[in-house]
Formats: structure tokens, sequence, C-alpha cells
């Protein structure tokens, strides 16, 4: 491990119970939800993690316990590091509380998350979809979701494919 | 299907002022169908009179779901999907994909691969950022700015439709290395670019730069200090015209960037002007990594001899039994990748490109998430355009480099 990260490590271990997982020369820290605020708000004034780089989430279906891992990847412009924190949640809907107190960017993203996996965070100031219609039913990339496609329409099915064609008519 | 609700202001009414509620300041759609937005983006704005008082993004008209596609196709397959992401930087969109799947599969690129991976996506980079200038130009009514780019950037197309056979969509870069060799005519046909294009630059520049109506409009218009530009996850070439020196080429070198002696043009005064400056600056910088990255080009195989992941050439597959059946394997059921996650990035024309690949041991990605520079630049918008009028809003839009595949994927 880069020994700049070490001593975060150590602090996050000690103060919050993290585990650790490294792949490919990256750290993986694995916090609890409660907790995440807590966490990015210390890496951010003390450590100088000024950067959200990514927020994202990944489906563990049909695996249950935890079912999502939300994932928060940072940068430090004046370390020049990363680091990942992972937050293992499940339930229905799963709730993790936002991160947009900490770095104004998690607000799309966490909409983001929230339009696409079903992950409720908790006090989001805008908690509208983003990518999806406003009346879309369901979370496109959990892995219980399936991947749709469009039937090609030609002249002589035309009417009869877009009579069942989900879109809004009149 | 649920039943489509009517769109009405309660939905909004978090987002604008209590004086658009009385009815005392206007909400107007600009977009998704205008011409100043660069794609399908929707500003809903709130007005009073010329000023703005809320610029609102909605986004999602040009979602396609990528990631979601990506899950279900093979590593290699999956690659002509980054094309279509971003579709003013293809090459340097393959490079981020494939540079992920090198770091998850632990996969080593021969240098003559790397050199012309450099010089592919630095040609792009260009390419990218004189549609930006064209574009720029057109918003703030500079019509023949925006010919003369195309008809550079035409040049940069043909060199890649020289290599690849397409002119945008090349998936040329692929995991391991680049798909075959460049052709001998592209040595020429890069240098004879790199001699017109300096002056060409001069030429914008005599257009744009000291003119005085230009700079009206855009000196000390739509403000971004750094503070502002990271909490919102502002990279590329608006955060450095904030006065942060932040570019992955520099801070984490990928291909061999460390060999080469460019600057990163950076600026302090983060208005739109300052935006445009840096842009034009990176068209100098992007022309010495070309120069250099084309001196020193190695000879040498131009992808990976790693056979578990990088197909045979053609020539193999008639004599050798080995050759057939790893070509056979690789293009029927794909590569399989150990079980992990990682991140990679790399520095597109608009930001930090982020990639988020996640394994299961299987031939097709678990989870791809691709972190867009677009995606981040745009939220800021809302903060940046409060308080200017409509017009500016224009400029300033147009100064952030938004590409709408870019932000929906």
């Amino acid at each position: 491990m880069d020994n700049k990260l070490e001593k975060i490590t150590q602090v996050l271990q000690k103060d919050f119970g993290a585990t650790l997982e490294e792949f490919r020369g990256e750290v993986h820290v694995f916090v609890k939800a409660e907790q995440v605020v807590d966490v990015l708000s210390l890496l951010r004034d003390k450590y100088e993690f000024e950067l959200l780089s990514a927020l994202t989430a990944v489906d563990y279906w049909p695996q249950m316990s935890p079912r999502f891992n939300v994932v928060y990847q940072l940068s430090s412009l004046a370390k020049n590091t990363t680091l990942q924190i992972r937050v293992p949640v499940n339930g229905d809907p799963p709730k993790v509380p936002t991160a947009t107190r900490v770095y104004e960017v998690a607000n799309w993203r966490e909409r983001e998350v929230a339009d696409m996996f079903g992950i409720e965070f908790e006090g989001h100031p805008d908690p509208r979809r983003i990518l999806m219609p406003v009346d879309w039913e369901g979370h496109p990339l959990r892995k219980d979701y399936p991947l749709g496609y469009e039937e090609p329409q030609f002249t002589f099915n035309f009417d009869e494919i877009d009579l069942r064609k989900p879109y809004a008519k009149e | 299907m649920a039943q489509l609700e009517e769109v009405n202001v309660d939905q909004f009414r978090h987002l604008v002022s209590e004086r658009a509620i009385s009815g005392e300041t206007m909400l107007l759609n600009m977009g998704p169908q205008h011409p100043s937005t660069h794609g399908v983006l929707r500003l809903l704005l709130e007005l009073d009179g010329e000023t703005v008082i809320n610029a609102i993004p909605d986004i999602g008209y040009l979602h396609t779901g990528i990631e979601k596609n990506m899950e279900a196709k093979t590593y290699i397959k999956a690659e002509v999907m980054t094309d279509r992401l971003d579709y003013m930087n293809t090459t340097g969109n393959n490079l981020a994909y494939c540079m992920a799947v090198e770091k998850l599969v632990d996969l080593d690129v021969p240098e003559r691969a790397q050199a012309i991976r450099v010089i592919l996506t630095e040609l792009q980079r260009i390419a990218s950022h004189l549609v930006w200038l064209g574009a720029f130009g057109l918003d703030l009514a500079a019509m023949s700015v925006f010919l003369y780019c195309f008809r550079e950037r035409e040049i940069i197309l043909d060199i890649l439709e020289m290599c690849s056979g397409q002119r945008m969509m090349t998936t040329f870069i692929r995991p391991g290395g680049i798909w075959r060799d460049v052709p001998v005519e592209f040595e020429s046909a890069v240098r004879n670019f790199l001699k017109i294009f300096p002056k060409r630059v001069d030429e914008y520049e005599a257009l744009l730069t000291k003119n005085p109506i230009f700079q009206d409009r855009l000196v000390g218009i739509g403000k971004l200090d750094a503070a502002t530009a990271l909490q919102h996850g502002v990279t590329g070439p608006s955060l450095r015209a904030s006065g942060v020196n932040w570019d992955l080429r520099k801070a984490r070198p990928y291909m061999g960037y460390e060999q080469y002696d460019f600057n990163v043009p950076t600026r302090t005064e983060g208005d739109t002007f300052a935006r445009y400056i840096v842009h034009i600056d990176e068209f100098r910088e992007s022309m010495k990594i070309i120069e250099q990255a084309l001196n020193r080009l190695p000879m040498g195989p131009v992808h990976s001899e790693n056979r578990k992941f990088v197909p045979p050439p053609r020539s193999e597959i008639g004599v050798s039994m080995e050759s057939l059946i790893h070509h056979f394997k690789l293009w029927t059921e794909g590569f399989p990748a150990p079980k992990g996650s990682i991140y990679s990035a790399v520095e597109s024309p608009r930001g930090e490109l982020g990639i988020y690949l996640e394994g299961d041991g299987g031939p097709k990605p678990y989870r791809v998430h691709l972190r867009t520079p677009s995606f981040d630049n745009l939220s800021v918008i809302n903060k940046i355009t409060q308080g200017t009028l409509v017009a500016d809003l224009v400029a300033i839009l147009a100064s952030i480099d938004i590409v709408l595949g870019d932000i929906d994927r």
C-alpha cells in the first residue's frame, strides 16, 4: 500500500472499524452506511481529498446481504492519491445518508444512483429522477431488471407495434 | 406503463424562488431542441426580464443505457459502446476503457502501441477542441470560425479513417494494444497536419482573441472559483481556467506521458475568457506531444503477445492449431477477468474520464460505470449563471464544453 494512505487507513480502521481490501494497488475501505458522512467529512477536511471523482453503486443480486455496494471514489489533488470508500447496504429501499453537504457533486451523482438502483439517499435536497423519465417504473441498472430492446418497425407491421409501444400518446 | 402525468410547477417548487410561484418571475424552457444547448439538453430558466435567476438543467434525453448494455457484452465487444459515449472524443474513450480492462486483467501494452495511442488521442483532443471552438464562436455569432475549425477537423478525421477505416467511431485502440499497425502514410499525414495547424491556430486567435466584441462578451462572465469547481467535481479545462493545475496526464502519467515535455495551461480568472484561452493553449501543447511521440515512435509489435487476451494475427491462424483455438475462443466466449474492481481514469478533452470496472471471474463485465466529465461539469451551471443575462448563459454553456452523449450515456 502507498505509504501516504497507510496512516489514513489506520485512522479509519481505529475510529470507524473500517475493513480494508486491496486489488491491483487500489485500496477499498468498507464502512457502514451511517458513518459515511463522517468518514467523507474527515477525509475532505483533514486529509485533503478535495474531489469526489465518482459515486456509483453495484448490485450483487441475487445475493441479498449486502445486496448493494455504494462506491465513493475520492481523489486528493494535494497528495496525488486516490481512495475508494465502499458502503454495503441492503433493505427495500436501501438507505444511505446523503453526502451532498460534504461534496456538492454528490447531488447529481446520488440522483443518478437513486434513479438507476433505487437506493434512497436520506436528506437529499432534490430527490427527482435524473436520467429516466419522471414516470418510469423500476430501476434499470439493478441486476433483476431485464435488458430490454425495441422492436424495429416496418411498413407492414408499423401500426401493430405502435399499439404496444410504451410511449406517450396524445 | 403508468399514465403520463402532467408536469406542473410543484415538482420544481424547491428549485425555483418564491417569486416564480407567485408569477412575478417567468419560467421558460430553453431546449430540448435549441441550437445553443449543444444537443438535447433542456434548461428550465427562471427569468426576471433578461436576468437569469435560476437555470435548472434537465438531462436524460439521450440516455441509451450504455452501462447496462456493456454488462451484457464480452470485454472486447463492449468497447464499441464507448465510442458512442462522448462522440467528440472516441479514441480517448477507447483508451480509457482499454486501460481499465488492461488494469483489471493485468495486461501489458508494447511501447509502439502506447506511442500510437498517444498520437491518436492527442489528435482527437485537437479535433474535439476544434468542434468546441467552432460551436463556441457560432454561439457568439462568429460564424466563420466554425467553418475554419471544421476544415481542420476534417484533416484529423481523414487520418483516423486512414488508420481504422472509420472517421469517428474508430474502435482502433483495443485491450492489449491497437487493432493493427498504422499505414505507412500515417507519419507523413500527421507531419503535414503539424506543419499547417500552428498557423491556423494563429488565424483563429487573430479572429477572436483580441476582438473587442468577443472580449466584451466573455471577460468577467461566468466566474467559477477553484473551491466551487472542486466541490462540483468540475475537471478539465474548466478547472484549469480556475487556477487549479490538475491534469491527469501530468499527475498520474499513463501511456508514457511522463516522457513527453509539455505544459499544463492554467489561468486564474475562472471566467469564460479564461476557459477560451486554456482551450487555445491546449492546441499548442497537444501538437508538442504529437511531434515528440512521432519523433520517437519505436518499432516493434503493436499489441500484446499474450494470446489469452489478444487475438492472433490472421497469418498464424492457417498454420497453428493453438492460434485457431485462441481466435475462436476470444471471439465467441471472450476472455475471463478476475473477481475484483478497479477505477482507472484518463484526461479527456473535457476532464477526468473514469471507468469503474468490476469483474466477476466471467467473460463479461459485472459492472461498468462511466464517470463522464461533462456530467459533473454541467452540474455547476446553475451556480455560475445566476444573475447573468440570457445571452451570457449561452456563452457560459458553450464555454464549459458539454457533450450530451457524454452526460446521458
